[in-house]
């Protein structure tokens, strides 16, 4: 590394020659304000917010993306600077609607973070706004164009980390705006809905479809059962939102707000991951006997759901037939748990609580309907709209004692837990499968091959002498790539798991809001996430989902066994071609 | 028809003796002498000469070193010395390496690269032959607007006749070196101008502008280092390896060595191309090259640079024109617009027009030239529209100078220039417009009094042509209109055919 | 860029599946979009979100790619323009003498609005950049003709004669 002297605010100091400008500030301690930056994506400079002076240069330097050079003097705080960042704010905030204060990122909003730090105390140059239009069409996401920057970061998460390119930019000049193509409606578009957009978009340009008011009125409905579940990520998240620091698994105070918000039963939708990784394993083991396509690919994902029916018909067999845990846990509550408390499935109403906005859309699939033709779950919520719900009601939540999951469907392994991290179906399975093949017992159930935040992991477990080679990606951009390397050698792979965000559903479209001091899907956040997840895990007694005594249980009482027509029935479904197809970016082409 | 506005416009610039005289002729040497469309033609004119040369008596290093010590620079606006230019891409390590030719002229009231292109697309091509050899190319690309449909046809055909006599092609003149030409096509988007964003309209995208650095000297065009001149500057080539550094330097000034052609338009007696040695005066290009104001109106500034320069006053007339003169004046050389404007305009008018401009053809990337030019043009509209407030013209200066410092790319950081040249050099009329609602020069409509004089014969025009029944009169008496409900809409001045409407703007009394 | 009219959709598309997998053969087909777009617009006449559809499954690229390449270029329509297309020149020369009021008069003659377009489909406006032919200023494009130093009374002359023009045209198909 060599390194080059440079002068900051007149103090000298000794840098790495390749840094830019603002990294090298990070790494002295003066954080530049920046708004389109993100380190994940490519460098756009359009925001001008990180402005700097360096001596000698006639106009002032995005230094996001300029070097530094030996000797340079660089200046972060003149009055020249500050006024300039002003001025750039106020621009932006003269296009923007002046309704903070009822705006569902009050408080959570980088722009209002922002503007509060750069000090922007007048409005001086307000004139026309652009034009309001509200994209609602989609059950997952909502597009508010008037609260759009244009800063382009959602424009270039779903091109650069997820190689769907659902939307772009459009027009151009004071009239450009963000849409998928032909200015459709997203539900008409190839967005796969994982909501990566949502979570990087610093306004409420980009929001999840807010379901909190039905909620709020269905828990105040006497005459219905209410039943909510919640995902593996959500417990590990949750607290964010709360000020409480990342990796805390906060489980049994979400039972007890939920609890105390009015649900009558809170049940863990990692006990159906327990359920799904019975039946996916099963299902593994007889296309590995040659029953069915190989690899299989695993269906938990939402967002990769709709991804596989865009983008990838072709693969349509190879995926697993499973619903994801949330349908799976929904179908059970209302047949086997609805005989139970001797109601009708029209009686109860499911709440699922995800990290997901693509599980709305989810919800919402016909093909995942009940008998009746009433949908299985009812609702589902982000983390983002629990935590509000939560402080809303005015719950204490930081201070709850905290309480157990209900039975019977509440109980879980440490093999569902890791559900929320990229790699863990995969892990959860394997651990099923190996003993449900070899009747023997796993010596080393911690699968590192799979574990970690690489974008594509590889691995193989020996199988009663035979080498299953296992894939799993995280985010639909590395999926991409490992499927290309798929056509070039079909039979590399027995069992691929793919998950649409990065990181897995830890990493999901509806986490809490990163604060200004952390970025959107900032790797350190993921990290604390995934961990607790892990540490779980390892302090679980059950860490196999087959030895979960209420999935025993369950098959006994009602579905006998793996795949048997009861679990195609409640556990199973298939998927088909959606329309507009999707085109995938080819490899090896810069985007934007 | 075609060639029959070519001829027009070559009768325009020969048309009268003293128009000619002052000029010298360089990147505009064969225009209208030779067929275009004839290879022969260019080649006896001394044609791919200077390619033979290179080829034959000099080395890659040999030629950028002639380029640099012609003290030639970039005719398309910035003026970065070429050779400089040539030589950071000659430098660069790489398997690939583009030379391009930026014909994607957009200034309006420009149109020097579409006549050299239309006229002499051959110098072109073998500007970019002697480019390519220099800094180690085999790949040409000439990026023109759709909107020139006969350059476009003459260069295909140009190209053509080159490959054939292999002035193009592979091992050219029986070289080693291999160079060819491909041409892509502008779809009317001023802002590829900018070379970074014109790079990314080649790669096929959205023509948005990229942060430099790296340069496209380092990283072009598919990300490969990239040499970008724009068509005047590549017609400047051939003539300086044929004549010598000596030659072309002795032409023009100091720090601006060689001529500039200039497009004249305006209120001025001769419009046209002008291809005058740097360092001669504004005053003489626009009296003695351009015969002066017509109808004895008054000078009253000259717009250089388009949309991205200003506009000087009688005051700055004896200013020379080269880079340095022009940048100190307030202005810029930029492409080689030349507007004259007589009293007859307004010169917040005129400003609002370049505006106008700019912020229309600004791509939506950055913040400042995205939302400041829009907010600038708001304010300058309602100037114009009698319905300025007090601090607007403040207001104007602090937009314009965060824009101009603060923005990403070339567009946005000249974008202000018109704006904040007539502020400075016309602030009183600023002041009339915004305190006494007046507009000197007739020109604002929403200032203007429309009142019906004694030539009035009673015909009605004006009163059927008025969309809110302002005028009154019986038919063949005169007629008069009601001050109060007239909205200013010039409909019946346009109608009245015995020049019985006058148009007046005095100084309002402030409420 | 000539516009040519055809009457089978299918005919277009083939000429410009041909023309595509001219372009497909030549290295980095991907930056020959904006190419692409002129030819499907040259056969078309427009930019049809079906011709958009056809250009993204040949290229495989996205759509919303094709989209924003396609708003962002002022050169290419969305929607079909008449069988007159009048591009009004608002450059710098043709506006300091009188290109506005040109603009105006077409616009109360034909009663439209700039990119717009009769409802017979017969002429549509557009005001252009600098054509570069400012020696004629004000111009005016119709089709690919220039129409130079024009005023108010001139344009309609020229307006009432395209349409006489057409009219005779229909009665020589009839």
């Amino acid at each position: 590394m060599s390194t080059v002297k440079i002068f900051i605010n007149n103090k000298e100091y000794n840098v790495d020659s390749t840094y830019t400008i603002m990294k090298a500030c990070d790494e002295i301690g003066i954080k530049i304000p920046r708004l389109c930056y993100h380190p994940k994506l490519s460098i756009s400079s359009g925001c001008r917010i990180c402005i700097v002076e360096v001596e000698g240069m006639r106009n002032f330097v995005a230094s996001c993306s300029y070097p530094v050079s030996e000797g340079m003097k660089v200046h972060t705080n003149t009055d020249a600077i500050r006024q300039a960042r002003k001025d750039i704010l106020e621009l932006i905030l003269d296009n923007h609607p002046k309704d903070c204060n009822t705006c569902v990122r009050d408080e959570v909003c980088e722009l209002q973070q922002l503007a509060s730090s750069i000090g922007l105390r007048e409005r001086k140059f307000e004139g026309v706004l652009r034009t309001p239009f509200v994209d609602a069409s989609s059950p997952s996401i909502v597009n508010n164009h008037d609260k759009c920057i244009l800063c382009g970061r959602c424009v270039r998460v779903c091109a650069q980390i997820q190689n769907v390119s659902a939307i772009d930019y459009a027009n151009r000049g004071f009239n450009t705006v963000v849409v998928p193509a032909y200015n459709n409606p997203i539900a008409e578009s190839v967005c796969t809905l994982c909501g990566q957009c949502v979570n990087i978009c610093p306004t409420a340009a980009l929001t999840e479809q807010n379901y909190t008011k039905d909620v709020f009125s269905l828990l105040n409905d006497k005459t219905k059962v209410k039943v909510a579940q919640i995902a593996p990520s959500v417990r590990v998240a949750i607290g964010e939102a709360f000020g409480i620091k990342p990796g805390n698994n906060m489980a049994r105070e979400i039972v007890h707000a939920l609890k105390l918000l009015g649900f009558d039963y809170v049940f863990d939708a990692q006990f159906s991951a327990d359920l799904t990784i019975m039946e996916e394993a099963s299902e593994l083991l007889e296309r590995l006997n040659g029953h069915g396509k190989l690899p299989m690919i695993t269906s938990c994902s939402s967002g990769w759901m709709k991804a596989l029916e865009q983008f990838y018909p072709e693969l349509i067999e190879n995926v697993s037939t499973c619903k994801s845990p949330m349908s799976m846990l929904s179908s059970v509550v209302k047949s086997y748990f609805a005989d139970k408390i001797g109601k009708k499935p029209t009686e109860i109403a499911n709440v699922a609580i995800m990290c997901c906005v693509a599980k709305k859309y989810e919800a919402k699939r016909p093909e995942l309907a009940m008998e009746d033709g009433n949908p299985a779950t009812d609702y589902v919520l982000t983390t983002r709209e629990l935590a509000w719900m939560i402080k809303s009601a005015g719950i204490d939540f930081k201070n709850l004692k905290g309480m157990d999951f209900d039975a019977p469907l509440g109980f879980s392994t440490g093999a569902a837990t890791i559900f929320g991290v990229s790699g863990g179906v995969m892990e959860a399975a394997v651990r099923t499968a190996y003993e449900l093949a070899t009747k023997s017992k796993m010596e080393n159930i911690d699968v590192i091959a799979v574990r970690g935040n690489e974008g594509i992991k590889e691995g193989a477990i020996n199988i009663n002498g035979t080498e299953i080679r296992v894939a799993v990606a995280n985010g639909l951009g590395n999926a991409s790539k490992l499927f290309e390397e798929l056509k070039k050698d079909p039979n590399k792979y027995h069992f691929i798991e793919v998950m649409a965000c990065p990181g897995g559903c830890i990493g999901g479209g509806g986490q809490p809001y990163a604060g200004i001091q952390d970025l959107p899907f900032d790797p350190k956040l993921v990290n604390e996430r995934a961990k607790a997840l892990y540490s779980s895990d390892e302090k679980n007694t059950i860490r196999r989902s087959h030895e979960n005594p209420s999935i025993i249980q369950l098959y006994k009482e009602f579905f006998g066994k793996p795949l048997s027509e009861k679990s195609h029935k409640y556990l199973h479904t298939h998927y088909k071609q959606k329309f507009p197809k999707g085109i995938l970016r080819k490899s090896g082409k810069e985007a934007k | 028809m075609e060639k029959q506005m070519f001829t027009d416009r070559f009768a325009s610039v020969f048309g009268t003796e003293s128009f000619f005289k002052k000029q010298k002729r360089i990147a505009l040497k064969n225009c209208g002498l030779i067929d275009p469309e004839n290879i022969n033609d260019y080649i006896y004119a001394d044609g791919y000469k200077a390619l033979g040369t290179v080829l034959t008596k000099m080395t890659p290093k040999d030629v950028v070193e002639t380029v640099k010590a012609s003290g030639l620079r970039g005719r398309g606006g910035a003026g970065f010395p070429t050779g400089r230019k040539w030589e950071l891409t000659a430098q660069q390590e790489s398997d690939e390496k583009f030379v391009v030719c930026n014909a994607d002229e957009g200034d309006p009231g420009a149109f020097m690269d579409r006549s050299v292109v239309e006229g002499d697309p051959h110098t072109v091509i073998e500007g970019m032959a002697i480019g390519g050899y220099a800094i180690g190319s085999s790949k040409g690309v000439v990026y023109i607007r759709a909107e020139y449909p006969l350059a476009i046809k003459r260069l295909i055909k140009a190209i053509d006749d080159a490959r054939k006599e292999n002035f193009l092609g592979k091992n050219i003149l029986g070289s080693n070196f291999s160079f060819d030409i491909e041409i892509r096509y502008g779809a009317g988007a001023f802002v590829c101008g900018e070379e970074t964003a014109l790079i990314r309209s080649i790669e096929g995208l959205r023509g948005m502008p990229k942060s430099r650095p790296p340069f496209p000297a380092a990283k072009g065009l598919f990300g490969k280092p990239t040499l970008v001149n724009n068509v005047e500057t590549w017609a400047n080539i051939s003539s300086i390896i044929v004549n010598g550094v000596d030659w072309f330097s002795s032409i023009g000034i100091d720090k601006s060595k060689g001529t500039k052609v200039f497009a004249l338009a305006g209120k001025i007696v001769n419009t046209g191309l002008a291809e005058v040695p740097m360092g001669m005066t504004l005053r003489e290009i626009i009296y003695d090259v351009g015969g002066g104001i017509p109808n004895g109106k008054k000078f009253k500034a000259v717009q250089t640079g388009g949309p991205s320069g200003g506009c000087l006053t009688d005051k700055m007339l004896d200013t020379k024109i080269d880079y340095e003169s022009l940048m100190q004046a307030g202005s810029i050389m930029g492409s080689g617009g030349m507007i004259v404007i007589d009293e007859d305009s307004c010169m917040v008018n005129i400003a609002k027009f370049f505006l106008q401009f700019t912020q229309d053809e600004s791509c939506g990337k950055c913040i400042p030239c995205r939302e400041g030019t829009k907010r600038m043009l708001e304010i300058l509209t309602r100037i114009t529209d009698g319905e300025g407030k007090p601090g607007d013209i403040e207001k104007l200066e602090e937009l314009g100078n965060v824009i101009k410092k603060a923005s990403l790319c070339g567009l946005g950081q000249s974008a202000p220039n018109p704006v904040l040249s007539t502020i400075k050099n016309f602030r009183e009329e600023y002041e009339e417009h915004v305190y006494q609602k007046k507009c000197r020069a007739v020109v604002c409509e929403k200032l203007i009094t429309y009142t019906i004089n004694d030539k009035c014969i009673g015909c009605s025009a004006c009163r059927r042509a008025c969309p809110v029944v302002a005028i009154k009169g019986a038919p063949k008496e005169a007629h008069s209109i009601q001050q109060e409900l007239c909205i200013k809409c010039g409909k019946c001045f346009r109608s009245c055919k015995f020049h019985a409407i006058d148009k007046t703007s005095e100084a309002k009394e402030q409420k | 860029m000539h516009t040519t009219l055809h009457h089978n959709q299918q005919e277009i598309n083939n000429q410009l599946k041909i023309f595509i997998d001219e372009i497909k053969k030549r290295e980095r087909s991907d930056s020959h979009l904006i190419t692409i777009l002129h030819k499907a617009q040259e056969l078309n006449g427009y930019l049809s979100k079906e011709i958009m559809d056809l250009v993204a499954e040949e290229m495989q690229i996205p759509t919303s790619v094709i989209w924003g390449v396609a708003t962002f270029y002022h050169y290419f329509k969305l929607s079909p323009i008449g069988k007159y297309n009048i591009s009004v020149c608002m450059g710098t020369a043709c506006y300091v003498k009188g290109a506005s009021e040109v603009l105006e008069t077409i616009k109360e003659t034909l009663e439209i609005e700039i990119g717009e377009t009769t409802e017979d489909m017969m002429f549509s406006l557009q005001e252009a950049r600098c054509i570069g032919a400012c020696g004629l200023a004000p111009v005016a494009m119709i089709n690919d003709k220039i129409y130079g130093e024009l005023n108010p009374k001139k344009i309609v002359d020229i307006i009432n004669k395209l349409k006489e023009e057409a009219l005779e045209e229909e009665k020589i198909v009839q």
